[in-house]
């Protein structure tokens, strides 16, 4: 018997899963790497870590299972998306660290680039901060040398999927959803775009190859890589997303809500993103439409490591549940500005209606209700832009471990909320792709029985309290916005 | 009476900064410069400790966090929520390779609390019972518990005519403790079976169990067998797989 192993570099870990043919987990191997802070509003990566711990997820992975390369049929890879990384095209070593997605240096820059919708049309993007293009920028601009370097043609650019391929296979190639994060490609063409890149001003040269996101990009121990798909569009995938209208919501660092559109990208009205969900080998790309959340398992972590007052992630479910409500409570963590459907770079965050009967309890779960409410913004957002309201939410990620959270969810867009049986379909969704390239699974229908309901969540809030709550959210929301000036930097 | 032992002193403070905030990470650095103490003393302290077990180092070389064997003399409490989120990947494979609903449990008195449950993989309406309290003597979650724990007080009541009666549950705890996996056979619903196995945490404690439920003519070969091998050892390695991921077990 052969198996798919997934290499999934998130933001807080890098793991690897070895599946079955069945779409079942034989094998799990995981390592956190550091974030690194080094000012308010920056958040960097050590590359050369992140490329060590995946080796080594990779090589307990197959031990835990008994299993050797030969055992492999392929390897697919999902990454955190627009983490950017330049490196030394003959040592390969990083000019700097990576600048994760979360990154705000950029705002000063992006500010300068003129109107948000100036790029909207040809990338599908607003211009913020999120994206790589303007990090790569930044690196050039900043890293003594690096433009000289860069137009000798001795450094290279890439997002996470590019770095690991490169050092696995020697191939400097990215795929088509990766790329479609950088505000360098056209949607339309699927290829840099050159007013794009001339407006960016990086050179052309240190861009990656772009290619789709299923087909062999080189081998590694003599097994294919065989998949590259940016975390979120991987999800969509690992959930069976295949026809228009199909959609998920994947919580982990942030929240990410897709639904495909089919294969023409649809423009938003309401702050929502235009992205490539997937391509496969020569087939046509199919897009998506996306609510971006840039916090919300992060306010969990950010709940544990700076705060302290739980020791893991899952704990903040049993302090939650220590109260019956928020006692007023409204927390809204723009700790990077506030994404979809917002867009502001301007925005810190905020913890609304504290007053002296506020206790630990209330805080926690103010900490979840927020991804709860950011997730009602972007529905709301994308059932405008649809003009069809969703039905059902499905979920997938770490954070649907959180009963309570998933409870919540259910009640707030008063919809059910249903996760299947695999919550890690970032990975699979990764080695579905790579299985279908070397046809370890012959086709998406093949993949489709595979998806099975594991827990559903019904709705069971007053609409009064409904109402309430997301007034008052909406509220807090308003106090996050135009906190920086000028001189912040 | 002697003075206090200021080693001693010592060591309490530096537990008590690693206590503090739950799973915080420390290095000798960052203790020596809490505490205000040499980085040698530190060192020492801490290579003591590691000894005994009351702190550990996840990476050689690494920082500092609580040891194991601390726990030990502590609770052996595991937070039901950390528990279901440490299962997640391993519930979900066991539901799918058994075709049957997967619960996670744990002892609350004299019953089981579900921490986890899986829906059957068919599609079907189904309701989820986190949260719901199952009697432990008729269930194999709540046998696989008890056998290697405490015979939790009150009435044994009888849900069928197959519900077994103390000295028959005696019986079955000892078998269970051998095998390490217990069922259940039409104990709590008339044609319906259960299998379980214990979860087992970094010192080898039981800290809940997992199993599988459904009709007694999918999970047996007769309705008066056992339930099937195959499913026992699914069973078993989601079991293993979860401890594994609990510290429990090496890999
Ligand atoms: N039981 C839980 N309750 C709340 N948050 C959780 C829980 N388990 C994990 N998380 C959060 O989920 C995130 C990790 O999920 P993961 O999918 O691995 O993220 P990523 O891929 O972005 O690195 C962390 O931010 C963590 O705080
Ligand atoms: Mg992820």
């Amino acid at each position: 018997m052969s198996y798919i192993a997934a290499i999934d570099q998130g933001t807080t870990s890098s793991r690897c899963i070895v599946f079955d043919q069945s779409g079942g987990i034989v094998s799990v191997a995981q390592r956190e790497h550091r974030q690194i802070f080094p000012k308010p509003g920056w958040v960097e990566h050590d590359a050369s870590e992140i490329w060590t711990n995946v080796q080594s997820v990779v090589r307990d992975a197959l031990a835990h299972a008994s299993l050797s390369y030969t055992d492999i049929a392929a390897f697919g890879i999902t990454n955190q998306r627009e983490t950017t990384v330049v490196w030394d095209k003959a040592t390969g070593e990083p000019v700097h660290n990576a600048i994760v997605w979360q990154d705000t240096r950029t705002d000063a820059l992006i500010k300068s680039l003129g109107d948000q919708n100036r790029f909207r049309e040809r990338s599908g993007l607003p211009l913020a901060t999120y994206f790589s293009g303007p990090k790569l920028r930044w690196l050039l601009d900043n890293v003594s040398g690096l433009r000289e370097r860069a137009e000798r043609g001795e450094v290279l650019f890439g997002t996470m999927d590019t770095w690991l391929i490169w050092n696995l296979t020697g191939r400097h190639v990215t795929d088509v959803t990766n790329a479609s994060r950088t505000m360098l490609m056209n949607l339309e063409t699927l290829d840099w775009d050159p007013e794009l890149v001339s407006a960016m001003d990086v050179p052309r040269s240190m861009l990656p190859e772009i290619r789709s996101s299923s087909e062999v990009y080189g081998n590694y121990e003599g097994v294919p890589v065989a998949s590259a798909l940016g975390d979120q569009q991987a999800a969509l995938f690992g959930q069976t997303c295949f026809e228009a209208g199909e959609g998920k919501c994947t919580y982990g660092t942030g929240a990410f809500l897709l639904i495909n559109t089919g294969d023409k990208p649809v423009q938003s009205a309401n702050g929502l993103l235009t992205t490539v969900g997937y391509k496969i080998g020569d087939e046509p790309a199919a897009y998506a439409l996306e609510g971006a959340v840039a916090v919300t398992g992060a306010l969990v972590q950010w709940f544990r490591d700076k705060v302290g007052l739980i020791s893991s992630a899952a704990e903040i479910e049993t302090l939650a549940r220590t109260v019956d409500d928020n006692g007023g409570a409204y927390f809204v963590p723009a700790f990077s500005g506030l994404f979809a459907p917002h867009w502001r770079s301007d925005a810190r965050g905020v913890i609304a209606g504290l007053t002296g009967y506020i206790s630990r309890g209330h805080l926690a779960r103010a900490v979840l209700e927020a991804s709860a409410w950011q997730t009602r913004e972007v529905v709301d957002a994308m059932n405008a832009d649809s003009g069809v309201d969703l039905t059902t939410l499905r979920v997938d990620g770490g954070m649907t471990a959180n009963n309570l959270l998933m409870q919540f969810l259910s009640d707030v867009l008063d919809v059910p909320v249903v996760r299947p049986i695999v919550a890690e379909t970032t990975c699979l969704g990764a080695a579905y792709a790579a299985g279908l390239a070397v046809g370890y699974w012959s086709s998406t229908d093949e993949l489709k029985a595979n998806w099975h309901k594991a827990a559903e969540w019904e709705p069971s809030m007053e609409p009064a309290a409904r109402d309430k709550g997301y007034r008052k959210w909406k509220k807090a929301v308003e106090r996050t916005v135009g906190w920086m000036d000028e001189d912040d930097d | 009476m002697p003075g206090p032992i200021q080693s001693i002193q010592r060591a309490a403070e530096v537990l008590k900064l690693l206590a503090h905030g739950g799973a915080h990470q420390l290095s000798v650095g960052e203790i020596s410069r809490a505490l205000d103490l040499p980085k040698p003393t530190v060192h020492g302290i801490l290579r003591t400790l590691h000894e005994v077990g009351f702190v550990e180092q996840p990476v050689e070389g690494g920082k500092y966090r609580l040891g194991a064997a601390l726990f030990q003399i502590g609770t052996s409490y595991l937070d039901g929520n950390e528990l279901r989120a440490k299962a997640l990947n391993w519930s979900d494979s066991l539901a799918m390779r058994a075709r049957e609903a997967v619960r996670i449990g744990v002892l609350h008195g004299k019953h089981v609390l579900v921490v986890h449950h899986v829906f059957r993989p068919d599609n079907s309406r189904q309701t989820l019972d986190t949260g719901a309290l199952l009697p432990w003597h008729a269930t194999a979650l709540g046998k696989a518990l008890v056998a290697f724990g405490e015979w939790p007080d009150g009435e044994l009541r009888r849900f069928t005519r197959h519900t077994l009666d103390e000295a028959g549950l005696r019986l079955a705890l000892d078998q269970a403790l051998v095998r390490d996996w217990a069922y259940d056979l039409h104990e709590l619903v008339e044609g319906e079976a259960s299998v379980a196995a214990p979860i087992r945490d970094g010192r080898g404690a039981v800290v809940g169990a997992i199993g599988v439920s459904g009709p007694v003519e999918r999970l047996c070969e007769a309705p008066d067998q056992p339930p099937r091998l195959e499913l026992v050892s699914y069973v078993r390695e989601a079991a293993r797989s979860i401890s594994r991921e609990l510290g429990g077990l090496s890999w």
